[in-house]
């Protein structure tokens, strides 16, 4: 099911103009704060009327301007999962995660309380109330009971954003399973780079109201002319496959016949992985660097250079089929004589590859 | 108990009860209706209605009986009008409730109307967004998560109805068995030599049930703040 959206809609000093497919699997809308984000994904839900639009899936429309069509809210069956959990306070967590289920239709396939509680570890949590959960509980919770509502659509407006580092970590994994295990559409808003390239299927990315760029999440990326935050936060997604682990808390991942080096990662030998490199991250060289601490040189060859107003270029490099990202200084890429098809060396520090950029790969059939 | 208070005071008393219980019961749905249409609807004229909801508070009670009198008593145009169906409010108990409901009103929505606008309507979103209805997302979150603020308001209501003296004898005069609440009684208590014994019973009686009122009102409102934190 493939969710198809266009909106419009005029706010104060503000204008919202998008249009984009959402496929099967997590579609992030991907930019800076304050670029529409939030507005396309309530419009969606209801929350919000836009002057103009319409969101359908083949055959189900939720709302369309032209013919005057509106389902309100409670009938668009719905999981939304917000950046507050939003939990009922005067009800248990399992009441809570039964809400959804009381006002679905009859005729709706049932989503399986024992199985979801197991996937969320939720088991010991039943009897509480939402006041004696913590921050990571809540969003596990409220995780639980979109998916219990039996939804056509599940919707997360930065579901971690008020998170810490650790609790992210503990929830980011549901939802690389989400993505493998469901096939409804899911729209999920973010501005983190490594979470995205972690679990997007398809990215869409948004400045100022308007999509920059749409498409498999790996292009999208890796595409110098899309930075939806900027230049210091653009970088690429690999896919890589962990061979070792070390002693000296390093691990071993292989991409693209080459090695790299990275500490050490959660995932056991054998599996894949996605893996955001961030384009700050890598230095390039026209020579093979020797002597040098940094552990990782990859063979790569320049694709593309993107010079913009600043001081920065981005330069877009062949890794194997992969893509990767650097970024150097314009007054480099004028001495080394940087140019599309060159032979150059990547070279990338092996602390610098933060260890919550690694995410399960997408494993699905 | 009963020993204790004299049959003139115990009919007081237990008038005081019936009208303040039937006052403070029927106006309940009617305060919670109000309430929540100040809380969270905007409409025009909402600082009408806000404020035909205070008036009572705000004038003195004499001029409140007075307007009730000549609008429900038996030759008003509301009374007229009710009197076929057999509701008569002049100079009868139930006039008396009518003004203690009246003057206790604003205190009743301004208390439920407080615990409204505390919850979330986040919350309520998020019960949209699940599938209920705007009447189940009323009775399943915002309903729970207020009823001590309805409690609190009820209280509140209640203790008023049994402290109002001018709206009532203004409306329906002072007639020992209808019309002599506690108040009232007190009142005629003190215009005869020799009252005061009966008169301070009653005194006492009113400052027990004024006390526990505001005591239980505190009580709930505290755990509606806590709940509603949470």
């Amino acid at each position: 099911m493939t969710l198809g959206v266009i909106l419009r809609h005029r706010f104060e000093g503000f204008e919202l103009d998008v249009a984009f497919d959402a496929p099967p699997g997590i579609t992030v809308l991907f930019g800076r704060s304050g670029t529409g984000k939030t507005t396309i994904i309530n419009a969606v839900a209801g929350l919000l009327k836009p002057d103009e639009g319409r969101v359908a899936t083949e055959d189900w429309v939720l709302f369309d301007t032209s013919t005057n069509h509106w389902v309100p809210p409670h009938k668009r069956r719905l999981g939304y999962i917000f950046q507050d959990a939003r939990l009922f306070p005067h009800l248990t967590v399992r009441q809570n995660l039964a809400y959804g289920q009381w006002f679905a239709p009859k005729s709706a396939p049932r989503e399986d309380m024992s199985r979801i509680v197991d996937m969320l570890g939720l088991g010991d949590l039943l009897s509480r109330r939402p006041a004696a959960l913590s921050g990571g509980e809540k969003q596990r919770v409220a995780i639980g009971r979109a998916l219990l509502a039996c939804p056509r659509l599940i919707l997360a407006d930065e579901p971690l954003s008020s998170l810490d580092e650790a609790r992210k970590a503990e929830i980011l994994p549901y939802f690389e399973r989400l993505r493998d295990e469901t096939k409804v559409p899911i729209l999920y808003v973010s501005h983190a780079a490594t979470e995205v390239a972690r679990i997007a299927t398809s990215v869409v990315a948004l400045d100022k109201g308007r999509v920059t760029g749409q498409g498999p999440a790996a292009e999208v990326l890796s595409d110098p002319a899309v930075t939806p935050l900027g230049v210091r936060a653009a970088g690429a997604m690999i896919t890589a496959r962990v061979t070792a682990h070390h002693a000296d808390g390093l691990s071993t991942l292989r991409a693209e016949g080459s090695d790299l080096l990275m500490p050490r990662v959660t995932q056991p030998e054998g599996t894949d992985v996605r893996l955001w490199i961030g384009a700050q991250d890598v230095m390039l060289a026209i020579v093979r660097p020797d002597g040098i601490s940094a552990l990782n040189i990859l063979d790569v060859t320049i694709r593309d250079l993107r010079v913009g107003t600043g001081p920065g270029v981005i330069v877009q490099l062949s890794f194997g089929r992969s893509v990767l990202l650097a970024r150097v200084t314009r007054r480099s890429a004028e001495a080394l004589n940087l140019h599309p098809g060159q032979s150059v060396f990547a070279v990338l520090k092996a602390v610098s590859l933060p260890r919550d950029a690694v995410g399960d790969v997408m494993n699905r059939t | 108990m009963t020993d204790w208070l004299g049959p003139d005071e115990w009919r007081a008393v237990a008038l005081s009860l019936k009208v303040s219980f039937w006052a403070t019961c029927l106006s309940l749905p009617f305060g919670l209706w109000v309430a929540h249409l100040l809380a969270r609807r905007d409409f025009a004229g909402k600082q009408v209605i806000n404020g035909l909801v205070h008036l009572p508070l705000i004038l003195p009670p004499v001029v409140t009986g007075y307007l009730l009198l000549t609008s429900f008593g038996t030759q008003g145009p509301v009374g007229r009008l009710l009197e076929p169906f057999g509701i008569v409010f002049a100079f009868r108990w139930t006039g008396a409730a009518l003004a203690a409901a009246v003057m206790a009103f604003p205190l009743m929505v301004r208390a439920m109307r407080l615990s409204i606008e505390a919850v979330d309507p986040k919350l309520e979103q998020a019960a949209a967004t699940l599938g209920a209805s705007r009447a189940w997302v009323f009775v399943t979150v915002t309903l729970p998560l207020i009823l001590p603020g309805i409690l609190a308001g009820a209280i509140l209501a209640f203790a008023k109805a049994m402290g109002e003296f001018g709206a009532t004898i203004t409306f329906v005069s002072n007639i020992p068995g209808q019309t002599q609440t506690v108040p009232s009684a007190i009142y005629a208590f003190l215009q005869v030599p020799g009252g005061e014994s009966s008169a301070w019973r009653l005194v006492i009686v009113s400052v027990i049930i004024a006390m526990s009122a505001l005591l239980i009102s505190e009580w709930l409102a505290r755990r509606a703040n806590r709940r509603v934190a949470a």
